[in-house]
């Protein structure tokens, strides 16, 4: 079983009380924006075998969405942080750096492959 | 390749079984091939052998990371229909069950196609429409469906409780023609005809790279070095999005768990396919007795091949409830698949942006049943370069075109 921290209201919360909320930090295209850009925002997706970056919703505890930072490889946990970000918070990243050296911070929102 | 049938189990019971061939060979790869599958799943081996079946093109080799049929195609519960709802996918899945009605024969080899009926349950009267709307449908695509009563579905499954307290049973969508296979079965009927084509099936061999020149793909890079190739086929399912990665695309998908459970083996009790998606269960008998189980997937990204304990229980609970008889029953083995999820949970045969490679995938819960059509309209695709009538409609841009073929609606679970 997963188990998240919520950042919101700091239950450690197991997944049957969570929602996935799948990729996080993508930037939204909306009227205006090209038919590629908005394909992209809209349904391609990272989908990484490794760390990724999702949003959880703490649905049967405080009812708030947060961010996680997550192994798919492994389920290990790197950590959670509040959503109003546009991009994952220092210690996240440097945990995450601590315990995956060969990681690449890739979480640019335009949509394309890290290259 | 020696051709199997009921002389050659006489030939070989009068001299202790010494002379069975190997069913397919494993040669080392050659530098380069007119055509490299990656992912020597079912949809990968039905690929290659439709190429060089329908196309001629039999300088082929299928490279795989582990061993063949040990993906999905090994870990699936073997539901085989065709009434899905919208007119694409009833093509080419009615296509795949009509391919194997005839497989064993055509392959030489028996892949245990048991045509013995499936049950989709309607538990509400939004899923009785839903499904009413389903057989109308199937009518006019030329699949064989019906509705039947809840007293029908009771004849058809002695075991089942038709007035469960939660959901019960108000009739169900019945394809007589449904049933199952065996998974391994078809993964190596597929191989072993491929081998005897001359086609080179490539196992422990890890693609980790894609080589491109101007757009266009020139080879893969393996764990056991690079392998040139005019045409490329990726077939990975839950690895989709990593192959894509490295040919510098990405695609609507994300890789989810997904689970599937047996039971210790009982007496024959349930000789039909029974799906009751509102409360996401579904439960077949296999040949040796067990129970074959499945429900719904996780919801979160996942490569391990192991999915949450919640899930099991969940869809326990519902079958306990629709099979009271079961409630005693030990379960044997749980295991885990990783499955592919489109936004309109249809599969992509399509084209990419990289010129000459292709890719088919996108089959999530429910790609068992397809093999034999994906792998027709793949290879035609391939040896073509343009999808033929099965496999237009599920190009990789049909999300920016808004284009969907929504079966998410039409199945809750999409086996
Ligand atoms: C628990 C469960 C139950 C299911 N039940 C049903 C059902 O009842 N009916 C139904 O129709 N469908 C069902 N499905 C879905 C079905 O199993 C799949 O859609 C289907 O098997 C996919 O076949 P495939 O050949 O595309 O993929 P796979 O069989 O997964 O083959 C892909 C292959 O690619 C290989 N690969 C991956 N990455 C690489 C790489 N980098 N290099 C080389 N090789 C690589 C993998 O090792 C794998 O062998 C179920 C799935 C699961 C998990
Ligand atoms: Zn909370």
């Amino acid at each position: 079983m997963l188990i998240l921290t919520c950042p919101c209201c700091g239950v450690m919360a197991d997944e049957t009380e969570l929602s996935p909320g799948y990729e996080a930090h993508l930037k939204r295209f909306g009227p205006g924006s090209t038919p590629e850009e908005f394909e992209a925002y809209m349904f391609a997706r990272k989908n990484p075998k490794g760390v990724h970056f999702e949003r959880w919703r703490h649905t049967y505890g405080c009812g708030k969405w947060f961010l996680a930072a997550r192994c798919t490889a492994t389920l290990e946990v790197f950590g959670t942080y509040p959503a109003q970000v546009s991009e994952p918070p220092a210690d996240i990243i440097a945990r995450i750096q601590a315990r995956r050296p060969d990681w690449k911070a890739d979480w640019q929102p335009d949509g394309k492959a890290p290259k | 390749m020696k051709r199997y049938s009921v002389f050659a189990i006489a030939r070989e019971a009068a001299r202790y079984h010494m002379g069975w061939e190997r069913a397919w060979a494993s040669p080392e790869p050659r530098a380069s091939y007119d055509a490299i599958i990656v992912g020597a799943g079912g949809h990968g081996l039905a690929t290659a052998y439709y190429l060089g079946k329908n196309h001629g093109i039999t300088n082929v080799a299928v490279v795989e990371k582990g061993w063949l049929g040990g993906g999905n195609t090994g870990r699936n519960t073997t539901i085989i229909r065709s009434n899905y709802l919208q007119d694409p996918s009833a093509a080419i899945y009615e296509k795949a069950r009509s391919l194997y009605e005839t497989l064993s024969q055509e392959l030489n080899y028996n892949v245990m196609f048991s045509p013995r009926g499936l049950l989709m349950l309607g538990q509400t009267h939004h899923e009785v429409r839903g499904y009413l709307r389903t057989v109308h449908a199937n009518a006019l695509q030329g699949v064989q469906t019906e509705w039947i009563s809840p007293q029908r579905v009771k004849e058809l499954v002695p075991i089942i409780n038709i007035d469960g307290p939660r959901y019960p049973v108000l009739g169900a969508l019945y394809q007589a023609r449904g049933g199952t296979a065996r998974h391994d079965a078809v993964a190596w009927g597929y191989a072993r005809a491929c081998s005897a084509m001359g086609m080179h099936i490539i196992q422990n061999c890890e693609v980790q790279g894609v080589r491109s020149e101007n757009g266009t793909v020139t080879g893969i890079d393996t764990s056991r070095g690079f392998i040139g190739c005019r045409k490329l086929g990726m077939v990975v399912a839950g690895h989709s999005g990593q192959l894509a990665e490295m040919a510098g695309f990405r695609l609507p998908i994300e890789a989810v768990a997904l689970q599937a459970l047996v039971s210790e083996p009982i007496k024959p009790c349930m000789d039909v396919v029974v799906m009751a998606n509102t409360v996401h269960g579904y439960m077949s008998q296999s040949d040796k007795g067990e129970m074959v189980i499945g429900g719904g997937t996780d919801g979160f990204n996942n490569y391990t091949q192991r999915g949450s304990f919640h899930h099991i229980e969940e869809t326990l609970r519902a079958l306990v409830e629709t099979f009271p008889m079961i409630s005693r029953l030990k379960m044997l083995r749980q295991w885990g698949g990783i499955v592919d999820m489109t936004g309109d949970r249809s599969p992509l045969i399509s084209k990419t942006p990289l010129a000459n490679c292709f890719i088919n995938c996108g089959w999530g819960t429910g790609g068992f049943k397809a093999i034999p059509g994906s792998g027709w309209a793949m290879a035609e695709l391939m040896a073509k370069g343009e999808p033929g009538p099965l496999a237009e409609d599920f190009s990789m841009w049909r999300f920016k075109e808004g284009r969907f073929i929504d079966e998410s609606v039409a199945a809750g679970v999409a086996h």
